[in-house]
């Protein structure tokens, strides 16, 4: 397993040095690059609007309750909600949801093109495929993603303003003296740095997986199913070490 | 001129190639025959590259194909034009698209010249008027084409093609086979096909190699072809029991 992972890393960072290689026509990586942009954020929008509607939603609900009764002003609901948000919650978990969907899809389209033989028709036209097929994906995903995550933390403290104020768990006043509060700028570059790194993650783990598949379609199920697995799982990791890295 | 110097290929224990020695003239048309699972298919990845072979050469004139670095690779393959087997057109393009794709990834024309181009080479393999349609809304026999024409498009000094007119009628694959003759020599192409339409062999095998079992049974030329005694040749050739009997009666 531990040998199978290395030889498996090793073969990735190769093989990024492929996809960024120097494009044969800037124009046709630029549209393939605008096209991947579309999917991927306008394909996005509304599932990441819906999940960080209910993020911030319970996150609300569940602050109140561990707050209440205690002597700690109840403005501090929207301070919290906004930190978690901004530093964890937006960005890892659209990234997550991202792996599970716009990554498993990136992993089904190259790989189904592998065996289909499109690539190999590619190749043999003289285009690099690596780059081609890989690298607009990963520039659109590195600029798209964050775009996406900043709408999460958005729409997350709304989510927890419209949970919590028709129900009276805090005044609309309350809230926004919360959230206006304590505001640290190197949060958001945190978040930022966050979305940035799980964006390249998810699109190169998920390019990888369906770029170098083999036999048939049950083995491009698999393809699909590891991209998301192995996503999340670096997405995790790297969540760890940007924390330590950024927070210490 | 493409040569392949003692070429051998395995897929874990199956030997798939034995030995192959063979040199592909240009501006002929060299053919690979052999019966179905004979390894036509796996010589043609290994000369184009897609394989490595487990030992061997491929030579594209005097370059040694089979050492050079991908860069390289991919200098000499902008004049490569193949047809799969399958066809590999991408099935998200547009048949307009698929053929246009070459020179939107490799020239600098303007899309009028781009789709006068399309035009003549849909028009020369006899495909006129599916510009727009998705290669899953055309028949076997018209994709088949579509990728001949997509082969071609960039005026290739190499041309592959594998079993170009499998799944076409009579009369469409004559039209097919004259295509890639008429190409060959106008551009003094280097052209390999793989086929096991004796109709082919027989209009335009300028060089013919006969694959039996992985190993080199027989070569020659289409005159050849009736007077040699090999017998894996005659055994391919008069397959079946009509031509059999044609020949006992000729003979
Ligand atoms: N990728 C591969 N992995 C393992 N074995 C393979 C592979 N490709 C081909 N083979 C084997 O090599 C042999 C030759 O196959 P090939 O596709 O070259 O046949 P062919 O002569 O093209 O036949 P056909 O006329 O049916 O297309 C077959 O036995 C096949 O099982
Ligand atoms: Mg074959």
């Amino acid at each position: 397993m531990n040998i199978k992972f290395i030889e498996h890393f090793g073969k990735f960072l190769i093989w990024m040095r492929l996809v960024f290689s120097k494009p044969e026509k800037m124009s046709m990586y630029w549209k393939e690059t605008m096209r991947q942009m579309n999917d991927i954020g306008i394909g996005s929008l509304i599932i990441v609007m819906l999940i960080s509607t209910f993020m911030g939603a319970v996150m609300a609900v569940q602050i109140s309750y561990q707050l209440g009764g205690q002597l700690i002003p109840r403005y501090y609901v929207g301070y919290l909600v906004r930190d978690i948000t901004i530093i964890e919650l937006a960005p890892t978990i659209t990234c997550l949801v991202l792996a599970g969907k716009v990554g498993s899809n990136m992993a089904a389209e190259i790989g189904g093109m592998r065996q289909k033989e499109h690539i190999d028709a590619m190749e043999i036209m003289g285009v690099n495929t690596s780059a081609f097929l890989v690298m607009p994906k990963i520039i659109a995903a590195v600029f798209v993603v964050p775009l996406l995550v900043s709408v999460a933390a958005i729409v997350s403290i709304m989510g927890a303003y419209i949970a919590a104020v028709p129900t009276g768990l805090f005044s609309g006043a309350e809230y926004i003296q919360g959230i206006r509060s304590y505001l640290e700028t190197w949060n958001i570059f945190i978040m930022y740095v966050k979305a940035v790194v799980f964006g390249f993650i998810l699109a190169a783990i998920s390019c990888y997986q369906g770029y170098f598949v083999q036999g048939g379609s049950i083995e491009l199920g698999k393809a699909s199913t590891a991209a998301v697995v192995m996503s999340n799982i670096a997405i995790l990791i790297a969540d760890y070490l940007i924390a330590v890295l950024l927070t210490s | 001129m493409i040569r392949a110097e003692k070429i051998f290929k395995s897929f874990g224990e199956q030997e798939v190639l034995k030995d192959i020695n063979l040199t592909f003239e240009a501006g002929k048309t060299n053919l690979i025959i052999g019966r179905s699972g004979a390894g036509k298919t796996v010589l043609l990845k290994i000369l184009v590259g897609l394989y490595g072979p487990t030992s061997g050469i491929v030579w594209y004139d005097d370059v040694n194909f089979t050492s050079l670095d991908k860069k390289k690779v991919r200098d000499i393959r902008m004049s490569v034009g193949m047809l799969f087997q399958g066809t590999a057109l991408f099935d998200s393009m547009t048949v307009e698209e698929n053929i246009r794709f070459p020179m939107d990834m490799f020239t600098n024309k303007t899309h009028k010249e781009k789709l006068d181009r399309v035009n003549y080479c849909l028009e020369r393999v006899n495909l006129t008027g599916v510009n727009q349609k998705y290669p899953s809304q055309l028949s076997g026999g018209m994709q088949k084409r579509a990728g001949i024409a997509r082969a071609i498009v960039l005026q290739p000094t190499y041309l592959f093609c594998d079993e170009p007119n499998s799944g076409l009628d009579p009369k469409t694959s004559l039209v097919i086979d004259e295509l890639i003759h008429d190409i060959t020599q106008e551009n003094n192409i280097t052209t390999i096909i793989n086929t096991h339409d004796m109709n082919s062999v027989m209009e335009i095998g300028d060089n013919i190699a006969l694959l039996h079992d992985g190993y080199l049974a027989w070569e020659g030329n289409k005159e050849e072809v009736l007077t040699s005694n090999n017998e894996i040749l005659q055994d391919f050739v008069f397959a079946s029991p009509f031509l059999q009997k044609v020949r006992d009666l000729h003979s």
